[in-house]
């Protein structure tokens, strides 16, 4: 049986850099900030329909990036900005097709679930609950077929963990050992219903058992944690070792998409979560603790990331809506 | 009176196969269930066992006869205390013709059966003038298009259920594997929301995949990638990400297996932008339409038809032969109705303008190839000269093909129509089993001809 393992959230400091650190600091306020000005915009109706933060999960996808290579691809579900960001697309890009602009990365015509960049190596951006899942394995066969060395990262939730489609690609990923890791963004909730009212077996990282997948549980509010565990996943995947799952435990701090009724969960749960172990917070104490920053210091990365955002937002507003003939473009590839 | 062992289908729609084997020989005594014979079609292999118990007295077809027509007697078996007197001349099933002992292969001369009125067939324009034609089943030419552009791009590969080892379900990627390997040959499990989403992956990934499907009425579990992943993709990102991938297979109705393994999809495909929907009549379409498919950068779904698999047409002995997607065949110049079909509708379109040129209706046929993009301009120019349109097709009426095809000219040639356009289809019910419901429901001929005459005021 392949090994499954639970990791306690340590207490332990994980080895890094002053250099290390900031910068996953600074990627991680980036995505805190991005995804507040959105859910301002919102709010002042720049910004329609679905729109799902990934505020409180920063640690994971910060921490998996910071272990993949140059060529290694990353897929994800609907909520996808943090994922966008954390791949080098722009910011600007990025808001800009929330508020359907001809700025945006899919010239308005995409949306908050929906964007790529073929450049970045990101794919997406898919609306549709567990589809990413396979589509991600088969990143994963075209880098076995073309022998590129590259290893595909497909994130999906806990309400996808519990999709068909999943273990139909859990089963083909581990039969031909195809280079792609899969990170279960467990934040406790699938819209409103909660791990335990919804699956039968809420130890996530066991889903692989009857596949012969490893799986291994994450403390994925700590980006060192993530950055660690992705590293021995993607070591063992690129290696031609098959598949690994890895549970990251986290949490929402915002609702599912902005019309959430937060019924389902007590303010004092989000309260909690978000004192004691905020994935920004305990960094910025390592920081400080350790010599690397100061409040100053800290203050100035703040400034940046603010500028970098308000910027963002200035063009997502003034970035001309897409001309009328762009309704027709895009629709097929001239042959 | 011996007892008659008669060649066996081995599917709903055989009818005849190669005796390859003999297991016993004359003299041998044999009980109920002893295997007699191996039996092979281009599709699969079986074995035929004794129906009594007895002594063989005369084996009629001998070893490695092909053409075999289904019903025909193999052998005779004498029962207890008969002998040699007791053989008499088999009596096989009505409409089986008795096949020589080895017959030949038949060089078939170069017209096909659709070429049986020469007189009233337009010149092709996707074939070059003063080319050899050569005789080839549709199965055969699908399977010789995958493999010329494996060959070609090394990108290029195939996955399904069945398609390496086993040969293909309907052996449309016969010897496939043993060209390409396992590498680009891929037999997947019975997954198709899972295998239709790693084709989808790969094709984003750099490949150029073929994902076959053991017939359509299964890619219903994929039609969430086909549509969601596939069709969409390119335009929510703005034209970046691009999805080539071929998804094909057989679609509509076989031949007596229930409502759901027959049923007809080429309007849910043709209804979603995004898509390139194709559905050939004879070989060369087959062929020359999936050569195109599998060089196109966009997501195609490529409707194949199980019962037009084993029927041989020419094809131009061509190295490369590829026929533009999106444009309409002529197969059958009129002046007085026109007939839109396609797939295997196309070949009851042509048998009932045959017919209907006897009681003289002069009928056009258009088989459309493609179902998107639409060529509504090869339609509308016909109906501008016939000034009568009969639109038919193998599935359901509400919301198909033919609806479409109606509007179309309906909006684009009202004043040229002399008649409202009428349309052949599937009785509006599931597809039933039994021999006379499953004909009740299924379009033919004969509706075609109903429908011409209807058009023409000649009911």
């Amino acid at each position: 049986m392949a090994p499954q393992k639970k990791r306690a959230a340590s207490t332990k400091k994980l080895k890094t850099t002053k250099k290390e650190l900031t910068e996953l600091y600074r990627e991680m306020l980036l995505i805190r900030r991005f995804e507040e000005k959105a859910g301002q915009l919102y709010g002042m109706g720049q910004i329609a329909g679905f729109c799902h933060l990934y505020i409180g999960q920063e640690a994971v996808v910060v921490g998996m990036r910071s272990a993949m290579k140059d060529g290694d691809q990353m897929i994800t579900s609907y909520r996808d900005h943090g994922h966008m960001l954390a791949c080098g697309m722009t910011p600007r890009g990025v808001m800009a097709e929330l508020t359907g602009r001809i700025g945006g990365y899919s010239r308005g015509k995409g949306g908050s679930m929906h964007m790529f960049s073929v450049e970045k190596k990101f794919y997406g951006g898919h609306g549709i609950v567990g589809a990413q899942v396979p589509i991600g394995a088969g990143l994963g066969f075209a880098n076995k077929y073309l022998d590129n060395g590259s290893v595909s990262v497909a994130f999906f939730g806990d309400g996808a963990a519990n999709q068909g489609q999943v273990y139909e690609t859990f089963n083909m990923a581990e039969l031909w050992d195809l280079p792609v890791i899969f990170v279960i963004e467990n934040n406790q909730y699938a819209m409103g219903t909660s791990v335990e009212r919804s699956s039968s077996e809420t130890e996530l990282y066991k889903r692989g058992i009857s596949f012969g997948i490893e799986g291994v549980q994450v403390d994925g509010m700590n980006v060192l944690a993530v950055r660690d565990a992705g590293a021995k996943a993607l070591k063992h995947a690129r290696s031609g070792k098959g598949p690994m799952i890895l549970e990251m435990k986290t949490y929402r701090y915002r609702g599912h998409s902005m019309s959430d009724p937060a019924k389902y969960r007590t303010r004092d749960e989000v309260k909690e979560v978000r004192g004691e172990r905020d994935p920004i917070d305990s960094v910025k104490d390592r920081l400080i603790d350790e010599g690397w920053a100061d409040l100053d210091s800290l203050k100035e990365i703040d400034k940046e990331i603010k500028a970098i955002v308000a910027d963002s937002a200035e063009f997502a507003q003034t970035s001309p809506e897409p001309d009328p003939s762009e309704l027709y473009t895009d629709v097929l590839l001239e042959v | 009176m011996a007892i008659d062992i008669k060649m066996p289908a081995l599917s709903p729609t055989m009818e005849e196969g190669t005796l390859a084997k003999w297991l016993v020989k004359e003299g041998d005594s044999v009980a109920s269930g002893d295997v007699l014979a191996e039996i092979e079609t281009d599709k699969a292999t079986m074995e035929v066992e004794s129906i009594d118990e007895g002594v063989v007295g005369k084996i009629l077809i001998s070893e490695g006869t092909d053409n075999v027509k289904v019903g025909e007697v193999i052998l005779q078996l004498l029962e207890d205390g008969e002998d040699s007197s007791a053989l008499s001349a088999p009596v096989s099933a009505p409409g089986a013709a008795p096949v020589p002992a080895a017959a030949p292969v038949v060089e078939t001369p170069q017209v096909s059966p659709s070429d049986a009125t020469p007189a009233n067939v337009p010149s092709d324009p996707d074939v070059p003038t003063n080319i050899k034609m050569m005789d080839i089943t549709v199965r055969d030419a699908l399977r010789d298009a995958m493999a010329e552009e494996m060959r070609r791009d090394p990108t290029v590969f195939v996955m399904g259920e069945e398609v390496a080892e086993y040969q293909g379900a309907y052996k449309v990627t016969r010897e496939l594997l043993q060209e390409f390997g396992d590498k680009r040959v891929v037999d997947t499990p019975i997954t198709e929301h899972g295998f239709a989403g790693i084709g989808v992956g790969a094709a984003m990934g750099g490949l150029k995949p073929i994902v076959e499907f053991m017939t359509f009425n299964f890619a219903m579990q994929a039609i969430d990638h086909i549509i969601n992943s596939a069709a969409k993709t390119l335009y929510m990102s703005g034209g970046q990400m691009r999805c080539p991938i071929v998804f094909r297979g057989p679609n509509g109705a076989a031949s007596r297996v229930g409502a759901q393994h027959s049923q007809d999809y080429s309007s849910w495909y043709a209804h979603v932008p995004g898509l390139k929907v194709i559905a050939p009549y004879d070989a060369a379409d087959a062929k020359g339409l999936l050569k195109a498919a599998i060089r196109d950068p966009n997501p195609i779904v490529f409707l194949e038809h199980e019962l037009l698999y084993g029927e041989n047409f020419q094809l131009p002995d061509m190295d490369d032969f590829v026929i533009p997607i999106g444009k309409a065949k002529i197969r059958r110049e009129g002046s007085d109705v026109t007939i839109v079909a396609h797939s295997r509708m196309v070949k009851w379109a042509l048998e009932a303008a045959d017919i209907l040129s006897g009681e003289g209706i002069d009928a056009e046929v258009i088989d459309l190839r493609t179902l998107r993009p639409l060529d509504t301009a090869t339609v509308i120019e016909s109906v501008k000269k016939t000034n009568r349109l009969v639109c038919a097709e193998e599935g359901w009426g509400q919301h198909g093909v033919g609806a479409e095809i109606a509007a179309v000219v309906t909006d684009q040639a009202f004043d040229y129509l002399d008649a409202p356009p009428a349309r052949v289809h599937q009785v509006d019910v599931p597809l039933p089993y039994a021999a006379n419901l499953e004909a009740l429901s299924l379009p033919g001929t004969d509706d075609v001809i109903a429908a011409a005459k209807k058009v023409c005021y000649k009911d």
